[in-house]
């Protein structure tokens, strides 16, 4: 159901001669992550705080007045003046300096950190999630005792045994930390390992070192990135922290070492505690905001505003209050209509775009659907028709609108002529009640969690107010009515225990359970076996004899319609193309669209023949809107 | 010309049955867990392919005809038989072995929207099989132009990203990406299940024009009997693993012998209402029997 939702709404290509054509036919213009980074206002700050930091460190040799380790002894805990800008240490050693110098240290150390996790955590992430198998239970075996290991302690023994390095600590701090990036690679390889394109690639004699670089290093470039700036920032807290605790090297300037200092003075010269701190702070919020800006930029191409409707305002204002009218008292359906099921009269349905524009999906659709009747919408994809279906159910998305026309059940409107959303309050008292939906994939709408049993009674009890002992009743009887053998062990049993076929029956016998009007059935068998398929076919045409229910049946295979309904809807693009009984639409379609699509029917067709005549104008109408798209 | 080759490929002439043939095939996969029972996807399937011939294969999910496909190109395990293509063994084919193999065998899948690289420009996806088999770049991009003629793209395809086409378009590129090294066999699983019905017209057109102009071989999966019918020169049934039914197309999918097959024949609903109303009144009469036939066999239905 969400993939016919989105498909409508975020191709705007494939059903859309209707709203223009702005940005439909040209190449999509594909602004490159790095210029999204620089349009992000924290992440452009994060880049230039960070570029300040790299060339402050870089140029240290130039920039610092004084050697790092430069002592006047005369002059210690001196307040900034010309000569120490931002005055000296208790040692009498210039603070700017010293904290040039230790920007060069504190970056390169924790870069090596990164890097050192880099090396050991990516081509082991990459081999475990490509080749699964003994590597992947060795190495995470392998991550789970580095994982396991107390880091700070593991870096204090460190340190006892090979000295005060800042190198050798922050070597040890990488290797403690490649878990982090072996975990994220070996994830990520293990989402696409079984892509079809890496399958593709294989056919065609790739070696596995050239499908791992070219077709698997670039789903883990970007998570490697984020990960990066994390990592850094991380190592540097850690490096200070041990620094702090006196573990640093005192004779090599780091921002951990005059940390540690001036927290020995900080009663004497605050200052000397606030510099170092500052530094860090900066550098290490700065790569955070960067691995969000980076994040944002890969993630998500363009995000649509959410804005109002951009009419005048003078039309607005009308139309707000037209709406607000329609909500207080729900104006009266036309006369002579009232007996009708449903009614659709000039129905639009669009989605805000980023331009202000709005795409419509569904444009100008009428039609109706009596009790004991079978109404079926027939089209392709980026027809419309789920969408219109879902809009007699109210189920569209937050940013559906409905830009014109009006909706009627049984005789009150659901969607009066002039509101711009569905009327949520009026439809939930008549959703699962009085309109009940049997949706595409069985499989997706069962919860894994629960038991079908469960699943049904649930809804009965708070739709029909009985007892649950009733209910568990109604529903046994509900699945030996649907065709199910067993009805007490599929009652008992989990979603993942039963086949495609017999989680459909189970939706249909929920869909009945609550003796509705209506049912609206989105291409109900199409997930299903043919054989399947039959047998579901006639379970619906039964259930809806005996019931007397009206159905609106959204499908695709015209020979699902022959077999069901009885009178048909075309629709193409949005618009419907054609309305008519069965038999008419099937034998005698006046359009050339439902002509076409008739003819592209394999049944009765000579094999091998062409299905498409070459040069038909109908032929090269779809070739360029296939094209054009 | 259709015609005949429809009723030659009948009786398996033995220049036919040259390029592909697969014997007494069996596919395990592990069970999950340790020490857990495997599972038989395919047990003892024999089927061949000869030059210029499709063979159809057709069964509902689970049937094991992906299984069977994936198996020819090496991407399922053979735990049993032998598949030779053009006299060769390749049952446990090496990666070399494979890479050689490549120029002759190729593949099209079902979705058109994984089996294309997101990440990499059409002329990208192209190219890669033309460089794998060591082609300069400037004569690759010479023979991606004329792929992407020969599926009737447009040549602007070049540098565009696949989200930026349809279903159907992709599918096209699936195809020039088989073409390209010019093969022998292209296995195509289930390659028009996701278009629409227009789409699915033309995509079949396509592969029909190719073959008649290349003279290539398919491997053509799909549970759509109308598909197969219309495609194949000769069609296999599979069900549970196993093959119950193979021979000319025309016999097969509307005379068939398998009481599966028959099932499936009469259940895939025809657009009348009229003749789908005999239809599934002989489906009705169809099961009845068989059921009874069961009974009397002593086995529960």
């Amino acid at each position: 159901m969400t993939e016919s939702v989105e498909t409508a709404a975020l191709t705007p290509a494939a059903d859309n001669p209707i709203s223009g054509s702005s940005g439909q036919t040209g190449t999509v213009v594909r602004s490159s992550a790095f210029k999204r980074i620089l349009k992000n206002p924290l992440g452009l700050i994060a880049l230039v705080i960070l570029l300040g930091v790299v060339l402050l460190a870089a140029f240290a040799n130039v920039l610092a007045p004084f050697d790092q380790n430069f002592a006047n002894i005369s002059k210690t805990l001196a307040a900034p003046d010309s000569v120490n800008i931002l005055g000296t240490d208790s040692s009498g050693r210039d603070v700017w300096s010293r904290l040039l110098f230790g920007a060069q240290l504190t970056l390169l150390s924790a870069l090596l950190c990164a890097a050192v996790a880099i090396v050991i955590g990516l081509p082991a992430g990459l081999v475990a999630g490509y080749y699964a198998g003994k590597f992947e239970a060795v190495a995470n075996w392998v991550v789970g005792i580095l994982m396991s290991l107390p880091g700070l302690i593991v870096l204090m023994t460190i340190r006892s045994a090979f000295g005060p390095s800042v190198w050798i600590a922050m070597i040890a701090f990488g290797v403690l930390i490649s878990p982090s990036y072996f975990r994220l690679v070996r994830s990520a390889v293990q989402s696409v390992r079984n892509e079809l394109y890496v399958d593709a690639a294989r056919v065609s004699g790739l070696s596995d070192l050239r499908i791992i670089t070219r077709h698997i290093f670039s789903v883990v470039r970007a998570p490697i990135i984020i990960q990066t700036a994390a990592i850094t920032g991380v190592a540097i807290a850690i490096q200070s922290a041990l620094e702090f605790l006196g573990l640093g090297d005192p004779a090599k300037a780091t921002w951990g070492v005059m940390l540690s200092e001036g927290f020995k003075n900080v009663y004497l010269t605050p200052s000397l505690l606030f510099w170092p701190a500052f530094a860090m702070a900066l550098t290490i919020g700065a790569l955070v905001l960067l691995g969000n800006a980076v994040r944002d930029a890969l993630e998500d191409g363009e995000k649509i505003k959410h804005r109002r409707k951009k009419t005048p305002a003078a039309q607005d204002a009308a139309a707000a209050s037209a709406a607000k009218a329609a909500r207080t008292t729900v104006a009266a359906v036309e006369a002579g209509t009232e007996h009708h099921l449903v009614k659709v009269t000039n129905l639009g349905v669009g989605y805000p775009q980023a331009d202000g524009s709005i795409k419509k999906v569904v444009d100008d659709v009428s039609f109706h659907v009596d009790r004991g009747e079978i109404l079926g919408i027939v089209g392709e994809s980026g027809s419309g028709k789920s969408q219109t279906a879902f809009s007699i159910l109210g189920l569209l998305p937050d940013t559906a609108r409905i830009v014109a026309g009006a909706i009627q059940f049984d005789g009150n409107y659901t969607v009066a002529p002039g509101e711009d959303k569905v009327n949520q309050g009026r439809l939930s008292k008549l959703r699962g009640k009085r309109i009940s939906y049997i949706p595409q994939e069985p499989m997706s709408n069962l919860d894994p969690a629960f038991t079908i049993g469960y699943q049904l009674v649930t809804p009965m009890v708070r739709v029909l107010g009985i007892s649950k002992a009733e209910a568990t009743t109604r529903a046994l009887k509900l699945l030996t009515d649907v065709g199910i053998v067993n009805p007490g062990r599929t009652f008992k049993a989990y979603p993942h225990e039963v086949s495609g076929g017999m989680a459909q029956r189970v939706l249909i016998a929920g869909a009945i359970s609550c003796e509705p009007d209506l049912i609206i059935a989105d291409e109900p068998t199409t997930a299903l076996d043919v054989t399947v398929q039959a047998d579901v076919l006639d379970l619906i045409r039964d259930l809806q004899r005996r019931l007397g229910v009206g159905v609106i049946l959204v499908t695709h295979n015209f020979g699902v319609v022959a077999d069901l309904c009885d009178r048909v809807v075309v629709m193409q693009n949005g618009r419907l193309v054609e309305e008519g009984p069965v038999r008419e639409i099937l034998r005698e379609p006046k359009e050339r669209y439902t002509q076409t699509l008739l003819a592209s029917m394999l049944e009765g067709k000579e094999p091998m023949s062409m299905l498409v005549p070459a040069g038909s104008p109908a032929t090269a109408s779809s070739i360029a809107k296939e094209n054009a798209l | 010309m259709t015609e005949t080759v429809a009723l030659d490929a009948a009786e398996s002439s033995p220049a036919r049955d040259g390029l592909l043939r697969v014997e007494n095939l069996v596919v395990d996969y592990a069970g999950k867990g340790f020490r857990a029972r495997k599972f038989r996807a395919l047990t003892d399937i024999n089927i061949h392919i000869g030059q210029g011939e499709t063979l159809g294969l057709v069964g509902e999910s689970g049937s094991g005809k992906t299984t069977l496909g994936r198996a020819v190109l090496g991407l399922a395990p053979v735990s049993g038989g032998k598949i030779t293509f053009e006299g060769q063994d390749i049952s446990h084919a090496t990666r070399k072995q494979r890479r050689v193999l490549s120029r002759d065998m190729q593949v099209v899948f079902q979705d058109p929207y994984t089996s294309l690289n997101p990440a990499l420009e059409i002329g990208e996806i192209l190219a890669e099989p033309l460089g794998v088999q060591g082609m300069e770049a400037t004569a690759a991009k010479m023979r991606v132009k004329e792929l992407l003629d020969q599926v009737g793209l447009p040549s602007d395809a070049i540098h565009r990203l696949p989200r930026e086409f349809s279903g159907g378009q992709r599918q096209r590129v699936a195809i020039a990406r088989a073409l390209a090294l010019s093969p022998k066999l292209i296995v195509c699983d289930e390659p028009v299940s996701a278009l629409d019905l227009s789409t699915q017209a033309r995509v079949l057109d396509l592969f029909l024009q190719i073959q008649k102009d290349t003279g290539v071989s398919y491997l053509f999966v799909s549970h759509d009997l109308d598909v197969v019918r219309h495609i194949s020169h000769r069609v296999a049934v599979m069900y549970r693993g196993e093959i119950v039914e193979q021979g000319p197309a025309e016999v097969v999918t509307r005379n068939p012998e398998h009481p599966y097959t028959q099932r499936l024949l009469l259940a895939s609903p025809v657009p009348d209402p009229d003749r789908q109303e005999q239809r599934r009144a002989d489906r009705h009469r169809l099961l009845e029997e068989q059921r009874q036939q069961a009974e009397q066999a002593g086995v529960p239905a």
